[in-house]
């Protein structure tokens, strides 16, 4: 494989320690080496350019049945934005919901590599699995839904936590899914009836058992596994003025607990998109931040990591597997509202959605986004994302980014909004005046999401070692810069590296490089219980046998197995 | 204002796609510009200039530029698509799609105009002497946001589905209808003067249909409510009132429950 | 000796049952016995064994006669068909796998095709009318489960999906249903006393053409209001009753077909019945889904989803996808004379589309792909068995709820027959290397 030295730019790496100095990066063999372990470089001049990992994204929505059903009934918001193909590059198109080929492109713009899907029901794994497959550059992995699963809601509610761990080996590997995440705990399962849990002590309809003991459950089961990433949550209460004490409840249902991992996270707990989790008040009236109340807590306790969920002031899609939420969201709005139940395992909801700057309540879920990351005392622990589609779409991550190293853009976008003093009033945004810089933007994109997730001894930083997975930008933060310039250096990447091959030159896609699905296969010991209750629900209640269930590897685009021995 | 004229010479072996012949692509161009502008069959590219013969002038901006367009252009789409301003005059019949997503200015077609005309229309008039097809100043698929603004006057008869989510903007049909006449609409106006079939009015929230002729079948959603004496697009008439869709969401202003509405004028 | 392959998928239609039995021989080469399909299922596995199958490709004679080529002729006739052509119609893509489908959109955007399947006369009209207001949907599972309240509008499952309502619908015992059918209503909307109807605890015998006004009847009879004194056909009594009876259930389904796809209004039609699905929801919990004919036509529409963003009716002419029903629709295009070449695979346009639609594939250059001798493959210049997907060769499919599962491979095809994939595949080499890329 080629060699690469990419010379003399500013790197940034929370890995290796480098705040901008000029650098060389080597590759080789497809990892990162010591620059002088490259005997005949191609060479890439970096001078003046900023050089960083390729970004991880640790949680979006870009392959599987919700996500497709975002694009197929949104037929508009393909309308005049299209790419046709060129060269080696297919058709692209879809603004808020872009087709997978575009997803792929978009993000290796931006000079992102790795990308996690958020949720997969285990029902229509194979589906996600095709939309990573036809995903080009990144490396990709997905999560399995487990808060509303009926073998989960059963075990838990007598507290079998080595029964819900066995299942959940289960589960990943006949989905090939990668972490543990849980949807509205209890919630989804509620709305198969038509209801929902609005705190985490509301007991499931049914099942008897409350949002607090599944979230409490899939915790000691991940533990006990010890799997590379922790419990991935999504709260109840999603996007209610008043939901930030169910939030600040969820997180102290962390408390004390250590990580049992040997992959590197310190965190039990990820909670993410805190953005629709931090409102205070009771009302559309008198909703406001609570940012503040997050952060306190975030900030002195280390076990948990959270993702911001930055409103970016779009007309975007929503889609989670929160169906009561969605419903709720079509009763205010009243657009086009999709929505799939899924047999013993979760749910989801579609709706379009208008974030507009002449909103109040808009106004204000974009100011806590960013309050969010600019109160954080750790940026190892708190992540750049816009829960895409559902507060924004991807490629404004480099306009996020701007907004958090720039007063004065955020200050532009105040005076954008219509209703720009109620919402100072409402917020503690403008009275923050901290910049960031790249190097806690590396933090925030590329090496604390790696960790998060039990992926730094591959993605995240540039020591050697790791995946060369390297991007460089048209952006020289020791020169004088516009704050517009952020947006546009980090859409728009100069060179992209993934794995070793050169997937972007001179800012053209030159490749469409050899992707890597990553899943997590979980060793413990037999069960024989487990297998008995798997056999008997799928005879009685599921309708697929269950010798059809497993997706089978050929689904998988060069997969790329965990192996983690939780045999006791 | 300057007029440019174009003559079609040649008929496309398919259908020729001109989104082109617009006078925000012509103005400040230059004849030799003009007949170099692309225009497709299927996925062979063209030139204007293969299928028109160019005479004339443009105006420095699309206000000033008037397009005349001559001939069968039942196999030309996309006239006048997007245009902001100026005028285009079409001599003929012409295929889907004119005056789509049109912002303003104004088209006259003295012929009659396959479906889809004036998708998605923000503003500016359109006025066709003969016939139009299906989904006249209709939303495009999805969209929510239908007619928002402007004016389509038919000389002629329309197809079916006319005025989909329409949001504002006024339709005129000198002739009959087809079925489905403002489906899902929440705002706008249109009017029939001549003849409607049913599923008039279906799933609206709010707006306006007058019916000069007869209808078929109403809708069960729709309850009489008073006869009115009124003037309409200066006919005086007597009509019916019928308030609706019972069955759709409808929003309130003042306390007030807001219906859609449509008039049947009563025939002596 | 015999072997028996457990856990089949069957390849005929929407319901994907997949817990078919097939007995085969122990050489793999003969298929002996099909266990747990209906009458069509079983067929569909039996007739793959007919001695008179067409086993290679043929090009249509001056004389009308069928003359047999080789699969390289009919590669090279295929490819240079659809890059010669102006604007070629590649349709079908709902009886084969979605690993083939995906072939096809590869190729389709190489040669700048219309990509559009069986939704095209069939839900097609259901996906613009999702696309206009949304659907709340479920599983077949959530039915099996929770359902006590079901409603067939337009539709004859007991003739078009025979063991839906053994598996899903009316009959099963499931998690939260254990009495089956007896703690069930069924309701049957038909202008006709089907087989299906006979079954219904309420059957509305609705004037033909009138879905529209009926659904529009039940939104006002859900909130109360008044109606007229007869709506299409039904007294409003009944209408009233049957608004009761939904609401008055736990979990109201609504399963529909073509009676109202493709009835006066189509999409309009759907549109209503997904309306009064979202009111029902403020009564209870209702859900509503779509009875896919093809057993992958909903796999297509996905594939398309993910990789251009329409379900059918992509034109891929100018580059870029489009897609407008009316103008980009097979039949649209062929009424205009919009097309210069037709590709047909994994579907019957000759016996689905109007007469006159299939007077216009005569005139063209066009081609089949299909393992049946069809009315068009009669009509077709050219003809291309292929390997029955499901029997013969494995792959992805998609069910009507959209639901992802894998078909199996249970029989060898006969000797030298090509996949569809391994076609296309060709195909796209032919293609590539004409147009030299």
């Amino acid at each position: 494989m080629a060699e690469y030295l990419i010379k003399n730019g500013f790197v940034f790496d929370p890995v290796l320690g480098i705040r901008g100095d000029a650098t060389d990066i080597a590759i080789k063999d497809g990892k990162i080496v010591e620059a002088d372990a490259v005997k005949n470089p191609k060479v890439v001049d970096a001078t003046g350019k900023t050089v960083m990992a390729g970004g991880v994204d640790i949680h979006a929505h870009v392959a599987g049945p919700k996500v497709n059903m975002g694009r197929n009934f949104r037929p508009e918001d393909k309308l005049f934005g299209y790419k046709p193909g060129h060269g080696i590059e297919r058709m692209q198109g879809g603004f808020s919901v872009p087709t997978t080929i575009r997803t792929g492109y978009t993000y290796a713009h931006m000079g992102y590599t790795t990308v996690m899907e958020a949720a997969m029901p285990p029902l229509y794994a194979r589906h996600t699995h095709e939309e990573m497959r036809d995903t080009p550059i990144l490396d990709q992995g997905a999560y399995p839904v487990f808060g509303n699963n009926w073998f989960v809601l059963e075990y838990l509610k007598n507290h079998e936590i080595e029964n819900t761990a066995a299942y959940i080996a289960w589960l990943l590997r006949a989905t090939k899914g990668y972490a543990v995440k849980v949807v509205n705990p209890g919630g989804t399962e509620a709305w198969a009836w038509g209801l929902n849990c609005e705190n985490i002590h509301d007991p499931v309809p049914y099942f008897d058992i409350t949002p607090a003991e599944i979230v409490k459950g899939l915790i000691e089961a991940n533990e006990y596994l010890g799997l590379p990433h922790s419990m991935h949550v999504h709260t109840n209460n999603l996007g209610n003025p008043g939901n930030y004490t169910t939030t600040l409840d969820t997180f102290k249902l962390s408390e004390g607990l250590k990580p049992n991992s040997r992959f590197g996270r310190d965190q039990v707990m990820h909670h993410t998109h805190v953005q629709f989790h931090s409102y205070g008040g009771d009302s559309w009236a008198n909703v406001d931040s609570r940012a503040k109340e997050i952060m306190d807590y975030v900030n002195s306790h280390d076990n948990i990591t959270i993702d911001m969920g930055q409103v970016t002031l779009d007309e975007t899609t929503t889609m989670t597997a929160d169906g009561p939420f969605e419903h709720h969201l079509t009763e205010l709005n009243h657009l086009k509202w999709a929505n799939a139940d899924v047999e013993l395992e979760t749910g989801s909801g579609v709706v379009p959605y208008i974030y507009s700057p002449n909103i109040k309540v808009c106004g204000i879920q974009w100011a806590i986004g960013l309050e969010l990351a600019l109160l954080a005392k750790d940026p190892m622990r708190v992540f750049l994302t816009t829960d895409h589609p559902n507060a924004g779409p991807f490629f404004r991550y480099p306009r996020i980014m701007k907004w958090l190293m720039s007063t004065e853009a955020r200050k532009q976008q105040f005076d954008a909004l219509k209703y720009r003093d109620k919402v100072i009033d409402a917020t503690n945004l403008a009275g923050i005046d901290r910049e960031l810089d790249l190097y806690e933007i590396a933090q925030m994109t590329r090496a604390g999401p790696a960790k998060a997730l039990g992926l730094s001894h591959m993605y995240g930083g540039l020591a050697p070692g790791l995946e060369a997975d390297v991007a460089v930008f048209d952006f020289n933060p020791n020169k004088p810069y516009a704050p517009d310039d952020i947006e546009k250096a980090f859409s728009n990447a100069r060179c992209l590296f993934k794995s070793g091959v050169q997937i972007i030159n001179d800012g053209e896609i030159v490749s469409n490089g050899n992707k890597r699905t990553l899943w997590v296969n979980a060793h413990v010991n037999e069960n024989p219980q487990v297998m008995r209750d798997v056999k008997e629900k799928f005879l009685r209640y599921y309708t697929v046998t269950l010798n059809n269930y497993e997706v089978t590897g050929h689904y998988l685009q060069n997969p790329y197995v965990i192996e983690v021995d939780a045999t006791q | 204002m300057e007029t440019v004229t174009l003559t079609i010479k040649n008929q496309p072996e398919l259908y020729l796609e001109a989104d082109t012949i617009s006078p925000d692509t012509f103005a400040g161009k230059k004849t030799e510009e003009i007949v170099d502008l692309p225009v497709y069959i299927g996925k062979e590219p063209h030139r204007l200039g293969d299928f028109f013969e160019v005479a004339g002038r443009t105006g420095a901006t699309p206000a000033e530029t008037k397009i005349v367009v001559n001939g069968d252009l039942s196999r030309v789409k996309y006239i006048g698509m997007k245009m902001t301003d100026g005028e285009v005059v079409v001599n003929g019949d012409a295929d889907m799609y004119v005056g789509a997503w049109m912002q303003g200015g104004k088209i006259t077609v003295n012929g009659n105009v396959d479906a889809f005309a004036g998708t998605g229309m923000k503003g500016g008039e359109i006025v066709i002497k003969g016939n139009a097809g299906n989904y006249l100043g209709a939303a495009y698929r999805g969209d929510w946001r239908g007619m928002q603004g402007g004016k389509i006057t038919v000389m002629g008869n329309a197809g079916s589905d006319i005025g989909t989510f329409m949001n504002g903007g006024e339709i005129v049909v000198g002739g009959d209808v087809d079925v489905h006449v403002a489906t899902h609409a929440e705002g706008g106006r249109i009017v029939v003067k001549g003849n409607a079939k049913s599923r008039l009015g279906g799933q609206m929230v709010e707006g306006e249909i007058y019916v000069f002729g007869s209808i078929d079948r109403m809708m069960p959603g729709f309850a009489y409510r008073e006869d009115v004496d009124l003037e309409v697009d200066g006919t005086k008439g007597r009509f019916a009132l019928y308030e609706g869709d019972l069955g759709e969401r409808h929003r309130k202003r003042k306390g007030q429950t807001i219906y859609g509405k449509l008039y049947q004028q009563i025939q002596a | 000796m015999t072997k028996t392959v457990t856990d089949v998928v069957c390849p005929f239609c929407g319901t994907l049952c997949d817990d078919l039995e097939v007995v085969v021989s122990d050489d793999g080469k003969e298929l002996h016995d099909v266990y747990n399909a209906c009458a069509i299922g079983a067929e569909k596995f039996l007739h793959s064994q007919a001695k008179d199958r067409i086993t290679h490709p043929r090009m249509r004679q001056e004389d009308g006669s069928w003359k047999e080529i080789s699969y390289e002729e009919a590669v090279d006739y295929t490819a240079r068909m659809l890059t010669e052509a102006k604007k070629p119609l590649m349709y079908g893509w709902s009886s084969t796998n979605c690993e083939a489908q995906s072939l096809g959109s590869e190729i389709g955007e190489l040669v700048g095709a219309v990509m559009d399947n069986t939704a095209t006369v069939c839900h097609g009209t259901s996906l613009i009318a999702v696309q206009d207001i949304g659907i709340p949907s479920c599983t077949l599972g959530e039915v099996k489960n929770r359902a006590d309240r079901i409603l067939f509008w337009g539709c004859n499952p007991a003739h078009a999906h025979p063991r839906h309502m053994s598996r899903y619908s009316i009959f099963p015992r499931g998690f939260f249903t254990g009495k089956g059918h007896a703690g069930r209503k069924m309701i049957v909307v038909d202008p006709r006393v089907t087989d299906t109807a006979k079954m219904a605890d309420i059957h509305l015998q609705i004037e033909q053409g009138e879905d529209y006004e009926l659904l529009d009847a039940l939104r006002v009879a859900l909130k109360g209001g008044e109606l007229p004194d007869v709506v299409a056909g039904i007294p409003k009594n009944r209408i009233n009753e049957v608004a009761e009876t939904l609401k008055s259930g736990r979990f109201a389904i609504i399963f529909f077909g073509m009676g109202v796809t493709q009835s006066l209004g189509k999409n309009h039609n759907i549109d209503a019945a997904i309306a009064l699905t979202r009111d029902l929801n403020e009564y209870t919990k209702a859900a509503i889904m779509p009875m896919r004919g093809h057993y992958n036509v909903t796999g297509s529409g996905q594939v398309w989803g993910w990789q251009f963003g329409f379900p059918f009716a992509v034109d891929l002419s100018r580059g870029f996808a489009r897609y407008n029903p009316g103008e980009t629709t097979s039949n649209d295009l062929l009424r205009r004379n919009e097309v210069d070449a037709i590709f047909v695979l994994g579907s019957d346009p000759g016996a689905h589309f109007p007469f006159s639609s299939v007077k216009k594939i005569y005139g063209l250059p066009s081609i089949a792909i299909d393992p049946h001798e069809t009315p068009t493959t009669e009509v077709c210049k050219v003809h291309v068995p292929v390997a029955f997907v499901g029997v013969e060769v494995g792959g992805c499919a998609y069910r009507m709820d959209n639901v992802p599962i894998e078909t199996r491979k249970v029989v060898e095809p006969p000797e030298g027959m090509m996949t569809d994939e391994e076609f296309l595949g060709r195909v796209l080499a032919r293609v590539k290397e004409i147009k030299g890329v």
